[in-house]
């Protein structure tokens, strides 16, 4: 499976990176910030994206809008420190698929995956 | 800044520690900014917030423990020139800072994206109209503090409580 990882973090990149790795998962894309990730995301074409909301130049939820309104239609779950009710209602309304709140589990994580993609495959 | 507040950031001190890096931490007493540290501050992870709370968190540990914390963090023992060394201080405090606002019932607020300072012995000074606080925490690579400088911002006044 085609991953994109969107954090500005170096560190949370190589988390997730590392995660999906033990899980079999290696064929991934990394970008610093939604700018980044919408110069790359035609290109790779993943299945899956990971999005973190507060990112310099381009935020997460901008990109999600971005990506969306460009006909994207591969999962995508947002990764981050916001966690109120509001933030996470205005993330699915952006066409976000699935939510989670750093910090986080590595089990957690691939858990929210594994969801993700099965509603997807169900719908 | 009421005494739930502090405990918000004690609670996502000991969250982002457990979770993330497997890290047991202890609080201690928390006292007022002006308060001699009981270590000197080579790194420094700075975050604001603005919103219905304005204000400013800062993580700051001696080199020697903020080594020790982000072999936790990362698994790799990164050389303090490194600017992954940075981006690691930053997320740490990225986490914390988040946890903590999400516990902030009835207040919207917004944190920036984190800066990080390295230098030996560095103080960072934080915004005189603002109640100031340090945690002192212990975790099993030393000691480290969280600092949190707050106040409710003009148009937060008649809402609940920071």
């Amino acid at each position: 499976m085609k991953v994109m990882l969107i954090d500005d973090s170096k560190t949370m990149r190589n988390i997730q990176r590392n995660i999906l790795a033990q899980a079999g998962h290696t064929d991934i894309e990394e970008a610093c910030d939604g700018q980044d990730a919408l110069s790359k995301v035609s290109a790779f074409a993943p299945e899956l994206l990971l999005v973190d909301w507060n990112m310099p130049n381009m935020d997460g939820l901008s990109f999600v809008k971005a990506y969306r309104a460009g006909g994207g239609k591969s999962c995508i779950i947002m990764v981050t420190t916001e966690a109120e009710k509001t933030r996470v209602i205005e993330a699915i309304r952006a066409g976000v698929n699935n939510y989670l709140v750093k910090p986080f589990a590595p089990d957690l994580l691939l858990t929210r995956i594994q969801e993700t993609l099965a509603r997807a495959k169900a719908a | 800044m009421d005494a739930r507040s502090i405990t918000h950031f004690i609670a996502s001190t000991h969250q982002v520690f457990e979770t993330m890096l497997s890290m047991p931490v202890t609080p201690g007493k928390p006292s007022a900014c002006c308060t001699v540290p009981s270590f000197q501050s080579d790194v420094s992870g700075v975050i604001g917030m603005t919103g219905d709370v304005v204000g400013m968190v800062v993580l700051s540990f001696p080199l020697s423990t903020a080594r020790g914390v982000l072999k936790a963090f990362t698994g790799t023992d990164i050389d303090p020139s490194s600017p992954d060394f940075s981006d690691a201080v930053g997320e740490l405090v990225n986490m914390i800072s988040g946890a903590a606002k999400a516990r902030f019932e009835g207040l919207s607020v917004s944190i920036s994206c984190p800066s990080v300072i390295l230098g030996p012995g560095h103080r960072v000074q934080q915004v005189s109209d603002a109640t100031c606080i340090v945690i002192p925490f212990e975790c099993p690579a030393g000691k480290f503090v969280v600092e949190v400088a707050m106040r409710k911002a003009e148009s937060a006044v008649g809402t609940k409580a920071a």
